[in-house]
Parts: structure tokens; sequence; C-alpha cells
């Protein structure tokens, strides 16, 4: 390895105490001034190499060279004071304080005893002009937009003095208009003589941002090339070991009636505000109609009121003609309908359950699984035995804990679980976030398949090619509203769906109605 | 992997249990005159004499029920400490049936038992429903009650069932067709170990293989996926407390009846606290109470004789107490033994993995 690296990791070794290996045995090295990618699928082990480099976590084996010396980055603190800043993928910000106060957040200026709020303000403008980070010092941070909050966090880092800025996939929150942004941003930053670690799975970004690019695959490097010098099937191969085939095969959908009619749905967000704004669409038997949208403009609470989790605020849903506005989350799943959660942890499972205890978590009422009084173990074990086979979960046995498995494979747990029931209608949010490649095809392939034995599918997601792929109809939401509606979803390109997405643009009530098939 | 979880759990409790016993034989070399007789008593003491194994019996009876009550509730997560004041009114209703109301034998030992249950089931629900409805900690409402009980039983007992010609405060006679009998000669092992017996195995199916068990179960690892999944969690988290009232108060009955004449506490019990010590031990697992139940009785039968034989006191059980329940439940202890037994386990099977893949590959 030629010896220009300004930063070295050699033979890193992470082992999660569930056993998981993140890291094995990682060289992996960044010179001065580049931008730098670090790609591999979720759970190749990027993000934790990256916690080590930060502090957050500690190797088991290896150490840590900037500019030849070892460094013991043991803290946050000891990595900020080696000059290496880190952008989480979750922002760390005070809601409530302005942005000028989140800078100096641990490293406040003072006068005297007190802070110095102005001379905190006029350093976070200074930093802003000089590079160009359009921010207001004073603005609160919980009215500011997803990727003002990350030119924030941006800035936190510069403000603490980082020559060294990691991003963890910086573009997974962004519409394509502010990645554009952030894009030249990062260039401007590198021109001033900053190194900066690109963390992503989005080749395309990695082409037209990195100089360099190190492949990481279960725990490993696979290699690190100069990226003029590879395509993005190249980086794929490596990445995932075969191509990548993230295109959905799917025929025309031939919808049939109505399954899920939602009329002028209001709901409220825990604070109270008005978070879906008295919506009103269908999903038919034998569609899957895709609702696209910047996370954060109405979607939970609109799943939480299809779900029956919270509780309608104004409007009417109905399922199969029955209203669910006054029934129990058991009654609406007695419907025929299932769910996928966003938060596979909170909602989807418990994790010191077994695989089985889990699968049985809708169905512990069934007369298959249960007597009078006694469950039927051996019908349970059945069922969890036939669903991790049909399901290729990567398990031990059914009886392991859920806790133990990989992101991917909880999923599939949980996908399992609601599938199982025959659903009439799927309530998919966000059913592929974090998980590996492999798992993804698996979920997205048999939604389709399910669409095509008759389901009718919602599908939530903040994920461009999901939506865009899986959908047979669009509908986007913005600020809670509907902003779109798109018949065809193949029709539409993710340039176009941005612009809606930012709410720049809107179409006409009368195009949106369209969505309502019948009154 | 699972049963070696499972196995470091157990590894770990039996450690717990052996520091703690350590330190208490450390204890007892250092403050004792006569060392010998007293770590004697201690640790074989129960073992010495029916009677003395008998008098670990009979206190197995009480925790048993307590540790039963204790485990339901916290299955579900809620840490409602009320056993302890719902084990004494049960006691003190069931007094008043014991003592009022005529019944043939066989009926009115039930009958007492019964409402004893019932009176322990509303004082647990109680904290519960508060819970439920306005969001109040079980834990503090169930502790403040625990006061209630105990005043308000004192106050039942002396205004409306005092035996004015005995001489201390105590309720009139229980009578005889209320009490349950003794089953084993030479001691005062009665028939409520058998009920104890009878309790553990139901409750064993009910948590492990009733639809309502695993409801508990579930809502209490996960209340928000039990939500999700349908489960009205509300329901769940009330009748838990529910029934573990019900059997600490129907406990606390069996105890009045298997081992008193007349209704003699001037004090709260302390059964409910030691049910909460059972539960831990025994990791909510109804069919490790009784083992817990056994040892705990068994230490303090053992430190009981100590302090009668020899010059060390009976609060040696405290200590060897608070060690165990902190070394238990302290996450941290040997955490790093697990980490570092958990990073061998995986770095191993990498190399074989590597292994086998150089094979495939030659």
């Amino acid at each position: 390895m030629p010896d220009d690296a300004m930063l070295r990791m050699e033979k890193i070794t992470k082992v999660y105490p569930n056993g998981i290996v993140a890291n094995n045995e990682v060289d992996f090295s960044i010179r001065k001034g580049e931008i730098h990618a670090l790609v591999g699928e979720n759970g190749a082990g990027k993000s934790t190499l990256m916690r080590i480099l930060f502090g957050l976590e500690e190797s088991q084996k290896g150490r840590i060279l900037l500019n030849g010396t070892e460094i013991k980055n043991e803290s946050p603190h000891i990595a900020i004071a080696n000059g290496i800043g880190m952008v989480h993928q979750h922002f760390m910000l005070v809601p409530s304080l302005t942005v000028a106060e989140n800078m100096i957040l641990g490293v406040e200026p003072k006068k005297g005893l007190r802070i110095d709020l102005q001379k905190a303000i006029k350093d976070t403008r200074a930093l802003a002009e000089k590079y160009n980070l359009a921010v207001d010092p004073l603005a609160k941070v919980q009215f500011l937009s997803v990727g003002i909050k990350q030119k924030v966090e941006i800035l936190k880092a510069l403000y603490r003095g980082a020559e060294i800025l990691i991003l963890d996939e910086p573009t997974a929150v962004l519409t394509p208009q502010e990645t554009k942004e952030l894009f030249s941003e990062l260039k401007l930053l590198k021109k001033q003589g900053n190194t900066i670690i690109f963390i992503s799975h989005k080749l395309h970004e990695v082409k037209e941002l990195c100089d360099r690019v190190t492949i990481m695959r279960n725990g490993r490097i696979k290699g690190t090339f100069n990226t003029a010098d590879v395509t993005p099937t190249d980086i794929s191969r490596l990445m995932v070991g075969r191509d990548v085939i993230l295109e959905v095969e799917k025929d025309a959908a031939k919808p049939k009636e109505i399954v899920l009619s939602v009329t002028n749905l209001v709901m409220a967000n825990d604070l109270g505000q008005r978070a879906v704004k008295g919506v009103s669409f269908q999903v038919r038997k034998g569609e899957i109609l895709g609702i696209a949208g910047v996370e954060g403009n109405g979607q939970r609470e609109l799943v939480k009121g299809v779900t029956g989790l919270e509780r309608i605020a104004h409007g009417e849903v109905t399922i199969l003609g029955e209203s669910i506005n006054r029934k129990a989350i058991k009654e609406i799943r007695n419907l025929g309908t299932c769910h996928i959660p966003e938060d596979r942890m909170t909602y989807g499972v418990a994790k010191e359950m077994t695989i089985e205890q889990n699968v049985l978590a809708d169905k512990y009422d069934s007369q298959d699984y249960t007597g009078r009084i006694l469950t039927k173990p051996r019908a349970i074990r059945d069922l969890s035995q036939k669903l991790v086979e049909e399901y290729q979960i990567k398990c031990s046995s059914p009886l392991q804990e859920v806790g133990m498995l990989s992101g991917g494979n909880i999923q599939k747990v949980v996908v399992a679980r609601e599938f199982s029931t025959n659903p009439q209608l799927i309530i998919a949010d966000q059913p592929t976030r974090g998980i590996d490649v492999g798992s993804t095809e698996f979920i997205r392939n048999r939604l389709v398949e399910l669409r095509d034995e008759d389901s009718a599918v919602m599908l939530v997601s903040a994920d461009l090619n999901e939506v865009l792929e899986l959908s047979d109809s669009l509908i986007v939401m913005y600020e809670g509203e509907i902003t779109a509606f798109f018949e065809d979803a193949s029709k539409v390109s993710e340039e176009e769906l941005g612009l809606y997405m930012l709410g720049i643009k809107h179409q006409t009530p009368e195009e949106i109605g369209g969505i309502v098939y019948e009154k | 992997m699972k049963n070696r979880k499972l196995a470091f759990e157990s590894l770990r409790s039996v450690l717990a249990i052996a520091i703690s016993l350590a330190i208490a034989l450390v204890t007892i070399l250092l403050v004792s005159d006569m060392p010998g007789t007293a770590l004697k008593a201690f640790l074989f003491g129960p073992l010495d004499s029916m009677r003395h194994f008998g008098n670990v019996l009979e206190m197995m009876i009480p925790l048993i029920f307590t540790g039963l009550a204790v485990s339901i509730m916290f299955s579900a997560a809620q840490f409602n400490l009320g056993a302890e004041g719902a084990f004494f009114m049960g006691a003190v209703v069931s007094s008043f049936v014991a003592v009022q109301w005529t019944l043939p034998v066989v009926i009115h030992p039930i009958v007492s038992i019964l409402i004893g249950g019932l009176t322990g089931a509303v004082f647990c629900g109680i904290p519960a429903l508060l819970k439920v409805k306005w969001g109040a900690s079980e834990l503090v409402s169930s502790l403040m009650f625990n006061y209630i009980a105990f005043f308000f039983g004192l106050y039942l007992i002396n205004y409306f069932l005092r035996d004015p010609n005995a001489g201390a405060m105590v309720s009139f006679k229980l009578l005889a067709s209320a009490k349950l009998p003794y089953i084993i000669p030479k001691t005062r092992v009665h028939f409520g170990i058998i009920i104890a017996a009878l309790t553990i195995v139901v409750m064993y199916f009910f948590v492990y293989r009733t639809r309502w068990g695993y409801k508990t179960l579930l809502t209490g690892l996960n209340s928000q996926f039990a939500k999700y999944a349908g489960i009205k969690t509300a329901v769940v988290v009330i009748s838990a407390q529910v029934i573990g009232g019900f059997i600490a108060g129907a406990g606390g009955s069996i105890e009045l009846l298997g081992l008193y004449r007349r209704f003699s506490w001037q004090q709260l019990p302390g059964y409910g606290w030691s049910g909460v010590i059972v539960a831990i031990l025994a990791r909510r697992n109804p069919a490790y109470v009784p083992l817990a139940a056994f040892f705990l009785a068994y230490l303090r039968i053992g430190a009981d004789l100590m302090s009668r034989q020899s010059d060390v006191q009976n609060e040696i059980v405290a200590i060897i107490q608070g060690v165990m329940i902190v070394l238990i439940a302290a996450a941290g202890f040997l955490e790093k033994a697990q980490y570092r037994m958990v990073f061998r386990d995986a770095t191993r099977d990498l190399t074989n993995v590597g292994n086998t893949a150089r094979e495939v590959g030659g």
C-alpha cells in the first residue's frame, strides 16, 4: 500500500455482544483531500467501521494510524480532538434549540460565566458562508427541513475542527434536488482541503461524487479502486457477489373491487398537530398503490389510522365495505388486514422471544393453534418450521431468539407472520428499510406475488426505487396532503417525483381525485 | 445458542448465590467466637431433625404463593409490590370467614381461601386500574397501598374480631372446621403445601401453554408489539395483577388456616417482599419458584437455628439476600466473560468457514 495515506485503519476486528462479526481484519485507508466512498450492503460493516473510527465502538483488535502515528479513539471527544467528525444518519440535534445553540453545544464560547451567544451566531454565520452552507443561525432546529438539518450537522462537525468528515448514508433522507445541492457543497469542502468519507449504497452517487471507493462485504474489504476505473456493475458485483437485479418482474395489474377506502381522513401526530389533512384514496384488489413522500409528511400517521393503532380524528376508513373507525386492532386484523410496520424492533417483534413465539403473535387465539384452554405446540412448531423454510429465514432453528438474527432475517420473520394469514389488504410500511439486498428482493417479489393472488397492497416507502419498481399506481404525500396521483407508476421519473415530494409541483384537485374510483 | 444463553444465565445465578454465601461465611468466621458451631447450625441445622426440616417446608409454602404472585405480575412487566398487602389482607378477611361463618369441614377452608384470594385480587387490582386509567405508576401506588392494607386490616381485626378475653390484640379463635390439617407427622407442614404444588403446576401451564399466558408474556416483553398484534394490553395488565393478587391473598389465607389458631399478626409478615426475591431468583418461571422458595426458606431456618445455638444473629440472611439480588439484578455482572465467550465462538466459526472455503477452493 503506498504511504500517501493520511488515515489508516489496520486489521480492525469487531464482534458485537450478540455474536455478529461486523468487521473482520479490516484494512482501510484514505488520502488527504479526497472524497472516499465506503460502499456495501446493509450489514456489511461500513457503519461499524466508521463508528470505531469515531470512537463510538471499541474494536477487539487492530489499530488506527493518523499521519503515521497511532491514535486511540476511545470516545467521540478524542476522535473530534483528532480532527474526525461524523454526521449520523439520524441527526443528533436538539430540536428546541436554535442552529447556533446546537453548533456550540459542548464547546460553548464563554464570556465570563455566561455563554457568548453573539459570538456563536457570528461564528456560525461565518462558517456557513465559508463553506456555502446556507443556514440561519437563529432558526429553531425543529422547524428545519431534513436537508437543512443535515447542513447544520456538517457545520457542527466543522465547527469542532473536523478535517475528516464521515457522512453516514447522507442521501438516504434527501430528495434528488437536495442531494444535488449536498454534492456541490461536498465538492466545495473538498476543494478547501477537507477529507470526506461517504458511506452509501447508491452506486451512481459514488460514481458522480467520489474519487476512490472501498467495497465491503460481510465484514471484509473486497477492494479499493479509483472510481474512474470501475463501473457501477463492477462495484455491485463485489458488493453482493452477484449482479444485483433490483428490477422486480411483474405483469400489469388487474385491479378488481375496492378493498380499502379512505375518505377525508384527518390524523393528529404525537404533538397533537394535524399530520394528515383530509386525504381520500382507494386501493383495489390486485393492485399495489405506492405512497411516496419524504419521511415525516404524514405517512406514519396515515398508516396508524388505517391499521387502528391510533384513533381516527376525522373522516372515515372502510375495509371491504366495513367502517373501521370504531374497531379494535384485532377486529381490523380479522377483516383480513396485515401490517408490516415501519419500525420492526418496536412494533414487529419481541426480540427476547423465539421465532416460533413471534410467529404466533397474531394467531394466538386462532383455533388452529390453541384449543379451549391449552395451546397446540405441535401445530405452532409445524407452522414456524414451514415459514422458516418458505421465507428462507437464516436461523439455527425456530426456537432461536429473534434478537439474535440479522436485520433482514428479523424482517422476514415479520413478513412471514403477516403474510401467513392470507391477507386481503396488506399495509406495507417501509418493508425493506435497512435490510440486505437478498432479503429486499425476496420481500418485494413476495409482495408482487400476493398482489397477483388478489391482495390489495398499500405500500408506503421513502425509497424511490422501491415505490417506482413495485407500485402499479402512485400517490405522493407532502405535508399531510396528497399532491399527486399517477395512475401508471411506470410512467413517472425519479426527478418528476422529487418535484412533488418537495412540494414544488402540485397537481390539481381534479387530477388527484382520480384516486377515488367509486364514491 | 439459546441453550448456551440459558446455561450462562443459570451460571450467573449460581455464582451470585455462591458469592453471597461466601461473604456470609467469611462474616461468620470474623465475628463469631464459636464459628464451628455457628456454621454447622447455619448450613446443616435444617437437616438435623425432621422438625427442623419441617420448618423449612412450612416456610416454603407462603414463599411459593407470593413468589408465584410476583412472578406473574413481573411477567407482564408490572412491578406491583402489593403482594405483601394482598397476603396480609387475604389473611384478615379469611379470618372473618373462619371465625364467624359456620360451614362444614372441607367447604369451610375452601370458602375462606377463595374469599381471601378475592380480597388479594381486589387489592392488587386497584393499582393496576390506576395505572391503566391514569398512568399512575403501579410500583409507587402498590407500595403505598401496603400501608393502607396493614392499618385497615388491623382496624378490622381490632374493632370487629378482637377477642376481649385474650391477653393480646388478637382475633377470636378460628373454628376447627376451617383449619387446614397437618399432613407430615412431627412437623407443622400442613395441607397448604399440596395446594401450593397444584398452584405451581396450574401457573406453569397458564404462562407457557395458554393463550392468556402468551398474551401476558408478549405484553411484558414488548407492549407496543402486543398492541400492534391486536392484544388488548390494558386487559392483560389488569388481569395479570388481579391473578397475582389472588394468589397472594389465597397464600395469606392458607398461611393463617394452616399455622395459626387466631389472627395475631401485629406487623406485615414480610412474605410479599420475600416473594420478590423468589420471583427474581426463579426468573419469573413458575417451575423454578419452588426451588427458589426452598432455598430461601432453608437459609432462613438455618440462620434462625444458628442464632439460637451460637452468638451470630440471624440478620446474616439479610446480607446474603442483599448481595444475591444485587448480583443477579446487575446486568453487567459477568458481562465481559459472556462477551469473551461470544467473541471466541464467533471468531472460531470464522476460521472454520475460512478453512472450508479454502478446501473448496483447493
